[in-house]
Formats: C-alpha cells, sequence, structure tokens
C-alpha cells in the first residue's frame, strides 16, 4: 500500500530554530530516509516553502486568485513523504522514525498518514 | 522551479457524487495531464483516500497516534501534484488548466499553489 | 534537545502573539512584558510536566493575563494567591481563548506591537533596539553585543525608547484601513533597518551580524502570514531574503568584503534564492509596484546570474530607473550609474553621477564608484583622489581595505585599466 505522510507544523516554531538547529534536524532526516531507501519504501518527498509563497486559486462565481495558503490553521503543511509500506502499521513506524529528528528540534507538530487512492510517479 | 499543487475540497460533498460523475471527471482530467506531461511539466501526482482512512503522529512531549486527518476543516486535502514550471505565471496557468474540469463537473473547492523548498527522488517505488 | 530546548523554541515563537494580546488588554508596555514573562516562568513549570499545549500562544495570554490580574488583587486586597494547579484547567479554556484568536483582532495585535517600535520619534537605533527587546525578547546583553555597545548603554537607550512610546499614546482600537497601511509602511520600514543594521554594521570590524539579519527575516515573515496580499511585504521578505543569501560570500576568510562580480556564487544560499525569487514573482503580479518589490527584483537579476558576466544589466538599469520616479534619491541614482557603466560604459555613468557630488560628498559608496570609474578611464590622479576620499568615510576596516585593494593595484599597474568593469559599490555587493 502507498501512504502519503504529511508534516504539519506551526510555521513561527519552525522560523524560531536556528540555522543550526534546523541544519540538525536535517541531517538526522536524511539518514531516516536513505534507510526508509535502502528498505525500499520511500518514493518521492518533498520540504513546502513556507505558506507566505502561496497562492491559491479558487473557484467561487468565478476564479478567483488568492495570496496565502489554502488554510488559516494554526499548523501548516510543511512538506511530504511519500511511502510504500505493507502495512498501516509499518507505514506508523515509518512515520515514528520521521518524528524523533523533530522532536530532538522541539518542534511540537504532527504527522498525517493517509493511503493513497491512486498514484502516478510522473506523467499521466 | 518545482511547485505543489493542493486539492482542496469538501470530501463529504464529493463523495456523496454518484462513481459515473466522477469517472466523467477523471476522464476529462486525463488528457489535460496528459497534454501537461508532454510539456514535461508534471512530475508525481496522486489521489488520497478520504481522511476517514488517515491516521495521525502527533509528537511533542510523547508521540501520540490518533485515528483521523490532522486537522478537522471543512475542506480537506484530497490529492497533489508536482510540477515543474518556468515561472510562477506558468504554475498559475497549470493550476487554471487543472481547475478547469473540476469546475465542469461542479466541483467546489480550492487550488493551492506552493513553490517546493527541496525535494527528494527516493527509491523508485514498484 | 532537552526540554528547556524545546520550551525556549515555543516561547520565542510565541512571544509577538503572546504580548501583543496582553499588550492590548493591559494598555501598558510594562505590565504586558511582566505578564509574558510571569507566564513563562509558569510555562517551564508545567510544560515539562503536561507537555506543550496545543497552542502556546493562547496558554501564555491567559495565564499571563491571570496572573497580572492577580497581582493586581493581591495589591488591593492582600488576598492569597490561588493555588498553582488551577492552571491545569487551561486546557478546556484553552481551546476558548485559542478560538477568539484566529480572528482579526491578532493580526492587529502584533501590527501594533512592531508600530509601537518605531514611533517617528524614536531614532532609527532605538527603534530597532526596542522591537529585538519587545517582539523579539532579545537580553539587553545580546542586543548591546549586537550594536557594540555596553550593556549599561543599551538598558538606558531601552529605558528612554520606552517612556517616549510610553507617553506616544498608539489608539487600540482596531485600525481602519488608512491607518493599517501607514503602520505596515512603517514596520516595513524599522524591518529593513534591522536587516541593515545587520548587513552592513555601521562601525566596528564585524560587517555581516547574522542574527540581526535573521530576525529581521524572521519578523518579516511573521507580517507577511499576517497581511499575506500585500505585495510590498511580500518584496520586503524577498529583499531580505535574496541580500541575505549572499552573507557567505561576501567575506573571504580575512573579513574582507568580496564583490558581487568576485563571489564564488556558489555559496550563494540557494533555498532563500529559490524563497526570495518565488515571493519576488508573486508581488510582482499584483501590479502595485513598491520600492521594495523593485529592489528585490534587482536583487533577483543577480541572483538568477550564474556567473556575473551574464546579469542583465539592462534589466537593471529599467528597474532602477522605475525606481528613480517612485523614490528619487542620490543614492538611487549612484546604484542605477552602475548598472548604466554596465551597459553603456565609464562615461556615461560618470556623467549621471557628476549632479551627486553635493548631497553624497560624504558617502563612502559615492567615492568609491567615482574612483572605480575614473580608473577604468585611466584617469588614474583623480580615481586616487577618490579612492582616498572613500577610505577616509569607510565605515568598517573591511570597507576601507577594499578601496585600498584598487589603490595598490593601480600601484602596481601604473597604467589604465580599461577593461575592468566597475565594481558594484552599491549596497547590493
Amino acid at each position: 500500500m502507498y501512504y502519503a505522510i504529511f508534516a504539519y507544523e506551526p510555521e513561527p516554531a519552525v522560523d524560531a530554530l536556528s540555522k543550526e538547529q534546523d541544519a540538525a534536524m536535517m541531517a538526522e532526516l536524511a539518514e531516516v530516509r536513505r534507510k526508509l531507501s535502502a528498505e525500499g519504501k520511500l518514493g518521492p518527498v518533498a520540504r513546502l516553502m513556507p505558506t507566505p509563497a502561496a497562492t491559491t486559486v479558487r473557484r467561487a462565481t468565478e476564479t478567483v486568485v488568492l495570496d496565502g495558503p489554502f488554510a488559516e490553521t494554526k499548523e501548516q503543511l510543511l512538506g511530504f513523504y511519500i511511502v510504500n509500506c505493507e502495512t498501516l502499521q509499518d507505514a506508523i513506524d515509518a512515520a515514528q522514525q520521521l518524528t524523533a529528528p523533530r522532536r530532538a528540534a522541539g518542534l511540537p507538530g504532527a504527522l498525517e498518514i493517509r493511503p493513497l487512492a491512486a498514484y502516478f510517479p510522473a506523467g499521466a | 522551479m518545482l511547485y505543489a499543487i493542493l486539492c482542496y475540497s469538501d470530501e463529504v460533498a464529493t463523495r456523496a457524487k454518484p462513481k459515473a460523475q466522477d469517472d466523467a471527471l477523471l476522464a476529462d482530467l486525463e488528457p489535460v495531464q496528459r497534454q501537461l506531461c508532454d510539456e514535461g511539466k508534471l512530475g508525481p501526482h496522486l489521489r488520497l483516500m478520504p481522511t476517514t482512512a488517515a491516521t495521525t503522529l502527533r509528537y511533542g512531549k510523547e508521540t501520540v497516534v490518533l485515528d483521523g486527518p490532522f486537522a478537522e476543516t471543512k475542506e480537506q486535502l484530497l490529492g497533489f501534484y508536482v510540477i515543474e514550471c518556468a515561472n510562477f505565471d506558468e504554475a498559475i496557468e497549470v493550476g487554471q488548466r487543472l481547475l478547469g474540469p473540476r469546475i465542469a463537473h461542479g466541483g467546489a473547492g480550492a487550488l493551492e499553489i506552493r513553490p517546493v523548498a527541496m525535494s527528494w527522488t527516493g527509491g523508485s517505488l514498484k | 534537545m532537552n526540554d528547556i530546548g524545546w520550551i525556549d523554541a515555543a516561547l520565542t515563537a510565541a512571544r509577538p502573539q503572546a504580548v501583543a494580546a496582553l499588550l492590548r488588554y493591559f494598555r501598558d508596555l510594562d505590565t504586558a512584558e511582566e505578564a509574558f514573562q510571569e507566564a513563562c516562568l509558569r510555562a517551564l513549570k508545567h510544560w515539562p510536566l503536561n507537555g506543550p499545549p496545543r497552542d502556546p500562544a493562547a496558554w501564555l495570554i491567559l495565564v499571563g493575563r491571570n496572573v497580572a490580574l492577580d497581582h493586581v488583587r493581591r495589591r488591593s486586597r492582600q488576598e492569597a494567591l490561588p493555588p498553582d494547579d488551577v492552571i491545569s484547567d487551561l486546557e478546556d479554556a484553552e481551546a476558548n481563548v485559542a478560538e477568539r484568536l484566529d480572528n482579526a483582532h491578532y493580526r492587529d495585535d502584533v501590527l501594533r506591537l512592531l508600530f509601537i517600535c518605531c514611533h517617528p520619534e524614536l531614532p532609527a537605533t532605538q527603534q530597532i533596539a526596542l522591537a529585538l527587546r519587545i517582539v523579539s525578547g532579545l537580553y539587553v546583553k545580546e542586543i548591546a553585543r549586537a550594536f557594540l555597545v555596553s550593556e549599561a548603554a543599551m538598558e538606558q537607550r531601552i529605558t528612554r525608547a520606552k517612556r517616549r512610546v510610553g507617553a506616544a499614546d498608539v489608539p487600540f482600537e482596531t485600525p481602519g484601513a488608512p491607518e493599517r497601511a501607514q503602520r505596515l509602511a512603517a514596520v516595513a520600514a524599522m524591518l529593513y533597518l534591522l536587516f541593515n543594521e545587520g548587513y552592513s554594521a555601521s562601525g566596528g570590524d564585524v560587517h555581516v551580524r547574522v542574527p540581526l539579519c535573521e530576525e529581521a527575516i524572521r519578523l518579516a515573515r511573521l507580517l507577511l502570514r499576517l497581511f499575506p496580499a500585500e505585495p510590498e511585504i511580500m518584496g520586503l521578505l524577498a529583499l531580505l531574503l535574496l541580500q541575505h543569501a549572499r552573507a557567505p560570500a561576501r567575506l573571504d576568510s580575512e573579513g574582507a568584503i568580496v564583490l558581487l562580480d568576485d563571489q564564488d556564487r556558489s555559496l550563494w544560499d540557494r533555498e532563500m534564492i529559490d524563497e526570495g525569487l518565488a515571493l519576488v514573482e508573486k508581488a510582482l503580479r499584483h501590479r502595485r509596484p513598491g520600492p521594495y518589490q523593485i529592489q528585490a527584483a534587482i536583487a533577483a537579476v543577480h541572483a538568477r546570474a550564474p556567473r556575473p558576466e551574464q546579469t542583465d544589466w539592462a534589466e537593471i538599469d529599467r528597474q532602477y530607473a522605475i525606481l528613480e520616479t517612485l523614490q528619487p534619491s542620490p543614492v538611487v541614482t549612484l546604484n542605477r550609474a552602475v548598472a548604466v557603466s554596465k551597459v553603456q560604459g565609464p562615461v556615461a555613468a560618470l556623467e549621471m553621477i557628476e549632479g551627486l557630488a553635493q548631497p553624497l560628498a560624504g558617502y563612502f559608496h559615492f567615492h568609491g564608484l567615482k574612483g572605480a570609474l575614473l580608473m577604468q578611464l585611466g584617469r588614474d590622479a583623480e580615481a586616487r583622489d577618490a579612492f582616498n576620499r572613500a577610505i577616509a568615510l569607510a565605515h568598517t576596516p573591511a570597507e576601507a581595505a577594499h578601496i585600498r585593494l584598487h589603490l595598490d593595484r593601480m600601484q602596481r599597474e601604473g597604467k589604465p585599466r580599461s577593461t575592468k568593469k566597475a565594481s558594484a559599490h552599491q549596497r547590493q555587493g
């Protein structure tokens, strides 16, 4: 089964990390990615830019282009992983590994694991 | 520049529609996606299962595993595209093209276009 | 990171919102700050036991408010404080407060807090010091270090600034649109000052003081998150990111300035550049140009050029021309002259800056550019004269050392350097 793992954090908490803290967290996460990759479980991964860089195209009575992310929430979607795991428990285990560096950096967010209904690695 | 196009919609309303209507939407999206692919603009894209299938790990002091999506919102993240565009205007244009079939089939919701800060291809998934 | 580490990060992140809300509540800066401090002490005690609250800012506001109110009551009635564990009931109340904070109040609160720091009566250095103390929560000791002054002097500066803004009486009603725009502009200017204070130290020998730059970027992000559709705030953040991206390449191992043309562009921070470029594009779509957007667009042209000779100087010239009409100033013309020298050559650029001799007589960069242009034309004696004046006006040893390099080069080669381009003496360096 394919799962998407979405990373949510309150952006101000991410902003409050020093460059060194962020670098340390990213280094630890790289280690986790390498491990999951070696196990054949990891697909594309992305870290999104902060939400001020987002734009939303919405349709009300007509299509409008709005600055900012889709939802104004306390925590923002900041990135995602695509993983291939046998079971939900495997996916949870993978996610657990991905939470550790975040916790270590003092981030208070969450990872959401959602199975994919359809997946196209590239192209149609 | 890589962009993620995040698709948000009210999943309850979306799922209330007859399957034939969803099939028709997918059929109309297919040529748009193929065209984007031919233009070299479309990377991985996917449709998520409903948020009821989601599990959330909250970490802080300790990690708790919770059923359900991260946030209870009126509209949910239902899928996304990763696209490669020369500039932002082009990304908006791609967004508009992907919105077209959705509007035609009475979809309400929004597409969020967000630049990707870093990406890794990972291993190849079978 | 240990428990205290994550709590520290959470408190830093929540501070602007929490202090701003407490200020609205108490209408007094000192009371708001004290209430926040008290709430932080409680957080240090409670969070390690119960885990972080879902919404740290809401928690701090609620606790800060209660504690401060208790103080008032206790002072008036000499009544005992309620036991600490009353606070454990906060989890429910927290949800309510969070709900109330989600509305537009919050962004005006934070804007007001920032705006109070940049009261027009305060000199620039006091504005920045106050913002760093109140909004960012830096210790006086840290701010003093950043400004290269003694702790006592900084303490005094901040106290004086607080007294002034305390008397200034900023209204607490929700501002109207024109007032909000005015506040935003003032705050943007203050953040740019803060950034520049870090970017080109006005004295001392540290040329890039990274923490000030990073704090300016953090606050600009906060501001844009509150006002996501303001193209000038997008421009401001983009400008800061694009300039700061070059920091790793701006100084050599000896601490001397490396000019834009000579910088190792592989050292530029790609991540910051990408975000900056994304924001410039977003901003320009609004077709409401402003000074920050244009300066960001200029920085973007540099960022897009993989090598200096690929820089689109004609585009930079065009952007400066717009800036000249929007915000005419001798410095803008001086910067445009650099682009003109690249597109049309040193003669045209010299003509352009001729009229600036008077207004920019005391400006380091004017004499630096003039010298470089004259040197290109082989007018060495005049060039030397201009360079010597620049050295006399240099703010940092790095600036002076850089000009001396030109002089040495002329000395060594003793002949016109017609092929050498005018170096970018502008702030874009």
